[in-house]
């Protein structure tokens, strides 16, 4: 892909002759060793992608199998396909998807600055990447693990026979991918701001890597700590989680979770961020609410480490547990209804353009409201003892992950696309991919809801016939789902090597990162910007290109 | 390939209750989304790109708005918060009245043990209109006994005992699942609740060939591992008595006061010095690993028969009576 990207033809117009691609040499020993944190984004993209569909087949296989209430698939086999579902698509797609490929692209652009604090890091962190998915999928290939990407205790300690030790060690070492990652943006944020850049005048999609960044570094030492726990009880029949060694099961969902749900906004924050740049771009007007919307970030990320134990209102915490942390679940829908809010009001009295982005961005509000919504009926005490460990909840974190996060993941693809490659995407394709994955998910992922509520348990390879129908319908929508993901592959690719030059800033978008050509020089800015004006300073005129 | 049916059946009391929560959830949710949903749309024709809709006089003060409609979604969640927290307060806490029917789950089957001493596997039988305690525990990993039509579920843990009631209100055939993930075959770790009128059900329990009842079988454990020699008043060591005992207040040597419930006796014979009974030299050895959960149960059921002299059916509502 790299050379192809700079040899324009003569006739095009705009054609950024130095930049972050061609410069260094293209030699796959300068991307092997590049400590140029645009280039470490490529690499982590192209790594990502390749999980995306690891995680993505297993999904096929799971719906496949759930269309015959008998299953189709050995138990055995179908246990160890959602776990590699899980755990692939949590620890080597969700977590690092936007952080690690925009963020790492983006913060230094949009900051005005060079590059990282700490590009030698950034490289490390990449290895570690790669060096993790090696090996989960090696644990995969020689025999699987079947116990749930939770990993729940005494059962991943002493009873279940998959490769345990060795899903546990990948999962750690990625983790340490994501420590260093977030070490990088938080000293970058504060440290190598551009002259002018004050924190009131960071896009949000900064603030959003920021606030993920805060989470990543203080809740994934918890969660290495708790598996190397878990591993010790295997290995070493050390008491901690098993009540026969002495241990109490309770311990390890308590520490878990504490990961995991933080976790859970690693993995929307990001999108946050991606959506508050789009929407003011296709609706040509500031955001709305600007400092409401960073502050509802920061709230989320700190509230954030307080709502574990609704996860385990019938594990058998204690009665008063579950009413508190009932009660702060319902405190932190709040800041995310703030944002929801304030992105419909940025379209009021906007100049409304619908290109592939902006449609992508509307999905994501409305995937994201339904899931946020139903965040309220599962964080509800009651409720939730009749859902919990259903489809309800496999539908819930789904409308947050895939329809929200991942939409987001495809939004600001398309959004930075020419930022990145220098080129255009066909337009036409990119809307019906986004239309394609709307409807796709909603029949994939609406009728869960149901079979929920209706008492279909998770993680089962076979069910009541009476829950076949609604079944069907799900795994129909999933083929929907998948033509949709798999479609930007291909126009994407297409675009790599056909696609229209697209100039330093085809969306006349405001931010730092559209000042500089396209692909970007490697060193960003041939001079140091200086910034004067609050973001989003979007009018309805698009502004002159390239001046 | 059935229908697309779409609500469970409602077999319960809280199955009723739980129903209009979900009403209520789903009306605040159909209003919010309505509500977003429909400006979005209306925007996104209003002020599409090419439309000539005037768009002076943009909102100012963004604050008032924010503050308003922070405050406003905060009301709701607080409303809908509370009329959870009521329900999951309520399926706490077990009538007085109700029957204890003891579950062990293992890999991949539910023991369920009546106090008359029948037991079933896979199959719970209940009468319909009275509440019913079921005590869980587990022998391996953790499940969960979750029965939809019930709208209810509880997660079973080695090592503790956690408790779940209802009052059945149809009679029928329900599916039981377990709803935690278990291993290989906990898709086909589940069976039935059979709700049966109690004249049904009393001919039910009598057609079952029960032998002696847990409480029975439990005073027989209590011989032959010896508890008898210490408890049974007769021997050297001064121990507690355990008439009367179960669902009193016990003072602690350290000071605390605990319910003599089904775990603290559970948790007493298996860790005797976490909760020395106070007065007493701390004096009896840890049986852990050396009693099984089938039997710690009737253990359990035999100590609690010994508060109120029947066949541990039921054991509150006696605690003030004399003990033997």
């Amino acid at each position: 892909m790299t050379s192809a990207t700079v040899t324009g033809k003569p006739d095009e117009p705009v054609v950024a002759t130095r930049n972050y691609l061609t410069e260094g040499g293209v030699t796959l020993r300068s991307w092997l060793l590049t400590r140029d944190h645009k280039r470490i984004a490529i690499l982590y993209t192209l790594s990502i992608t390749v999980f995306f569909f690891v995680g993505g087949a297993a999904a096929t296989l799971i719906r496949l199998n759930l269309v015959t209430p008998s299953g189709i698939f050995t138990p055995d086999i179908y246990n160890r396909l959602f776990t590699l579902h899980g755990i692939v698509m949590v620890w080597f797609f969700l977590i690092p998807s936007i952080p690690n490929t925009m963020g790492n692209f983006l913060i230094p652009l949009m900051i005005g600055a060079k590059d990282l604090a700490f590009p030698r890091l950034n490289l490390l962190s990449w290895y570690l990447y790669v060096g993790a998915g090696l090996l989960a999928l090696f644990a995969i290939l020689i025999g699987g693990v079947d116990t749930g990407w939770t990993f729940y205790t005494p059962f991943s300690s002493l009873y279940s026979n998959g490769y345990v030790v060795l899903a546990l060690a990948a999962v750690l070492a990625v983790g340490f991918s994501s420590i260093l990652t977030g070490l990088n943006f938080i000293v970058t944020t504060h440290r190598m701001r551009a002259p002018g850049m004050t924190w009131y005048r960071l896009p949000v999609f900064v603030w959003s890597n920021y606030a993920t960044s805060v989470i990543m570094v203080l809740a994934t030492p918890v969660l290495a700590i708790t598996l190397i726990l878990v591993a010790a009880e295997r290995l070493l029949k050390v008491g901690i989680f098993d009540p026969a060694l002495g241990g109490d099961p309770l311990l390890f969902q308590h520490l878990f979770w504490f990961y995991s749900h933080p976790a859970v906004y690693i993995m929307i924050l990001p999108g946050f961020g991606v959506i508050s740049e789009i929407v003011p771009c296709f609706a040509r007007k500031p955001l709305f609410g600007y400092k409401f919307v960073v502050w509802s970030s920061i709230a989320i990320s700190v509230i954030g480490f307080f709502v574990w134990a609704h996860h385990m209102f019938v594990a058998g915490i204690s009665l008063y547990a579950g009413l508190v942390f009932s009660l702060l679940s319902y405190v932190i829908a709040v800041p995310s209804a703030i944002k929801v809010f304030n992105w419909t009001a940025t379209l009021h009295k906007g100049w409304i353009s619908f290109d592939a982005p902006m449609l992508y961005a509307l999905g994501f509000i409305g995937l994201f409201t339904i899931g946020g919504l139903t965040g309220l009926f599962v964080a509800n005490l009651a409720f939730d003892v009749h859902v919990t460990d259903t489809y309800f909840v496999v539908a819930h974190f789904h409308y947050i992950m895939v329809g929200g996060m991942v939409s987001a993941y495809f939004g600001g693809l398309h959004y930075w696309w020419p930022k990145v490659t220098g080129r255009l995407y066909p337009e036409w394709w990119a809307r019906i991919a986004a239309l394609l994955i709307f409807f796709g998910f909603n029949l994939t992922f609406f009728p869960q809801f149901i079979l929920g509520y209706l008492g279909m348990e998770r993680r089962y390879y076979s069910y009541p016939p009476e829950f076949q129908a609604w079944n069907i319908l799900s795994s129909a929508g999933a083929s929907v789902l998948a033509a949709g993901y798999a479609l930007p592959f291909f126009y994407l690719g297409w675009s790599l090597f056909r696609g229209k030059r697209a100039g330093s800033n085809p969306w006349a978008a405001t931010g730092l990162e559209w000042q500089t050509s396209s692909p970007p020089p490697t060193h960003n800015f041939d001079r140091m910007p200086t910034v004067t004006r609050p973001p989003y300073q979007y009018r309805p005129e698009p502004e002159p290109q390239d001046v | 390939m059935g229908s697309l049916q779409l609500l469970p059946p409602t077999a319960s009391a809280h199955a009723a209750d739980m129903d209009w929560l979900f009403a209520a959830l789903l009306g605040t949710s159909a209003f919010i989304l309505l509500l977003v949903f429909g400006l979005m749309i209306l925007f996104c024709v209003r002020y599409r790109k090419n439309s000539k809709v005037e768009r002076g006089n943009r909102l100012g003060r963004t604050w008032r708005v924010e503050v308003a409609w922070t405050t406003a979604t905060f009301i709701a969640f607080l409303g809908l918060y509370f009329w959870g927290a009521e329900l999951y307060v309520d399926i706490h806490s077990p009538p007085k009245d109700a029957t204890d029917i003891y579950v062990v789950g293992k890999q991949w089957m539910w023991k369920i043990e009546h106090p008359g001493g029948q037991r079933e596997i896979d199959t719970l039988h209940v009468p319909v209109g009275r509440p019913v305690r079921l005590v869980l525990t587990s022998e391996d990993v953790i499940h969960d006994f979750a029965i939809p039509a019930f709208r209810i579920r509880q997660d079973a843990l080695p090592g503790r005992y956690e408790t779940l009631w209802f009052t059945p209100t149809e009679v029928g055939d329900y599916r039981l699942f377990c709803a935690e993930f278990c291993g290989t075959w906990h898709a086909r770790m589940g069976g039935s609740v059979v709700v049966m009128q109690p004249s049904d059900f009393q001919r039910w329990l009598d057609s079952q060939d029960p032998g002696p009842s847990l409480a029975q079988e439990g005073e027989a454990l209590f011989r032959s591992y010896g508890c008898s020699g210490c408890h049974g008043g007769a021997g050297t060591v001064r121990a507690p008595r355990l008439e009367g005992l179960f669902g009193r207040p016990v003072p602690l040597e350290d000071g605390r006061t605990v319910i003599a419930d089904d775990r603290y006796i559970r948790d007493s014979i298996l860790m005797p010095k976490a909760e020395i009974a106070a007065g007493y030299p701390p004096v009896m050895p840890s049986f852990a690993g050396q009693i099984g959960e089938d039997d710690l149960l009737k253990l359990v059921a035999y100590i609690k028969s010994l508060a109120d002299g029947t066949a541990g059916t039921s054991q509150a509502g006696s605690v003030e009576r004399p003990a033997q």
